[in-house]
């Protein structure tokens, strides 16, 4: 407990701790959030707790994409109008919203949870991989798997490996383009990112 | 104080850590300030000017200011990339591996010039040799010696009797190699073939291109990777997580036989 919590009321004490527990806040977040919430009116403190309950209570991941959905299968594999003939692999949720909101892919996605670290112990068993696989070997409905795991060591392990293991399917598979980002500086990109944007040029 | 608040460094980039929002904590193994840990800003957001020269395995010549508690990277610029190590599982899983041995047996902010080398060679050797075994076979031995770990493997460790070329004994509670009569006596030693020792002898004294030469059955190298495991494990007393990772890649591929050399 820190030393500013402790000189408080109990319950306002122990909401600082658990506030402090989230990352990205630190001791002094953690207080300004518990006072705002302590002058707040009640029906805001309710929902706020109602909402964080909901999460824990309702939050399942989907059985096909293994994404966080409240109904299973989740909106995506869901909807009719999706193109079930891709799938893209990506490493967390998070990942898929940020694909969504190009609204350029129309296709399926897998998320895996996680991305191979070998030297934090994370391997293929510790992520959604058998569950890929047994959706790419059902029915041959897929053609296309487009690995969007980041292009860092890690995530370009992850890619290779999967990719080793989904070749023998006879599966196309794709990897996002990896270049330079929109607004960045010629100067200031490395060796890497620069050989891939010159390997990747396309015709203007 | 006379440490300077900027300093600069070269060092390859052992891992990285996720820190807030999007930062990351870099493990560095320096030549002369050996391994360090260093905040690296923003490295998450695509737009990052530093985000491709800190990436692990990359050789890399750092500004770093002196922070409260960890230092911050302020410049970044790669010295030495190896693609391969990225692209070819096989010798990124291995690379992983030996960064990961680095970062265990060494402390930190204590200059180890010599496993620098070391290593550095190492990561050279895994981006373009075909031997990957043997490279990290050779990288193992020569770690424990610069550490000074070294297995004895001259004399029966127990009883000091020059060791014949029969099957000895191998025992890592006793530090190296037992005699046949003294492995007898010892309830933890395991059977070391004559050319297991021969070529430990090897990764010793000879040189790389010497070890690398040696053509070697699959068999002697099972043999030899499971005796240096077990002594690094001895030695470390704590697990090496990414030898689950080389596991599960051996599961996947099938054993190519290197090529050429004189058979062992």
């Amino acid at each position: 407990m820190t030393p500013t919590a402790s000189s408080a009321a109990l319950p306002v004490s122990r909401l600082i701790e658990a506030f402090n527990k989230l990352p990205g806040i630190g001791p002094k977040s953690a207080q300004r959030l518990t006072y705002y919430l302590l002058r707040a009116p009640q029906e805001e403190a309710q929902a706020l707790a109602q909402a964080i309950l909901e999460v824990k209570e309702k939050i399942v991941l989907c059985s096909i994409c293994q994404n966080i959905t409240d109904c299973d299968p989740c909106a995506i594999c869901e909807d009719g109008q999706r193109d079930r003939t891709k799938i893209c692999i990506v490493e967390e949720p998070l990942d898929i919203l940020a694909l969504e909101r190009t609204g350029s892919y129309k296709g399926l996605y897998h998320v895996l949870h996680g991305v191979i670290s070998p030297m934090d112990g994370i391997g293929p068993d510790e992520l959604k991989v058998r569950e890929l696989l047994a959706r790419l070997k059902s029915p041959a409905e897929v053609q296309e798997v487009i690995m969007a795991t980041n292009p860092n060591l890690e995530g370009e392990a992850t890619a290779m490996y999967l990719t080793r293991l989904i070749a023998p399917l006879g599966i196309r598979m794709t990897r996002l383009a990896r270049g330079l980002p929109v607004g960045a500086d010629l100067e200031y990109a490395d060796d890497v990112t620069l050989t891939r944007a010159i390997e990747g040029r396309q015709e203007v | 104080m006379t440490i300077p608040k900027v300093y600069k460094t070269a060092g390859i980039v052992l891992r990285q850590r996720r820190l807030g929002e999007a930062d990351k904590i870099l493990t560095l193994f320096t030549p002369n300030l050996g391994k360090l840990d260093a905040v690296a800003k923003g490295v998450r957001w695509p737009r990052s000017k530093l985000a491709g020269h800190v990436e692990p395995l990359t050789y890399t010549s750092f500004m770093l200011a002196r922070g409260r508690e960890l230092d911050i990277v302020t410049q970044a610029q790669t010295i030495e990339v190896f693609p391969t190590l990225r692209e070819d599982l096989e010798r990124t899983g291995r690379a992983l591996y030996a960064a990961e041995l680095v970062e265990r047996f060494t402390p930190e902010r204590q200059e180890s010039y010599q496993v620098f080398r070391l290593f550095l060679e190492t990561l050279r050797r895994l981006a373009t040799e075909e031997r990957l075994d043997i490279t990290l076979r050779f990288f193992e031995m020569r770690l424990l010696g610069r550490l000074g770990y070294q297995p004895q493997t001259e004399q029966c460790v127990v009883c000091g009797a020059t060791l014949e070329p029969v099957t000895n004994g191998w025992s890592v509670e006793s530090g190296g190699v037992l005699c046949p009569a003294c492995a007898r006596t010892a309830p933890m030693s395991r059977p070391l073939s004559v050319n297991a020792l021969k070529m430990m002898r090897l990764f010793q004294k000879g040189d790389f291109a010497a070890a690398a030469r040696v053509r070697t059955e699959a068999s002697l190298e099972s043999e030899l990777e499971r005796h240096l495991r077990e002594y690094l494990l001895y030695v470390l007393e704590r697990d090496i997580r990414s030898t689950r990772f080389l596991e599960t890649l051996r599961q996947t591929t099938r054993h190519s036989t290197p090529a050429g050399g004189n058979v062992l």
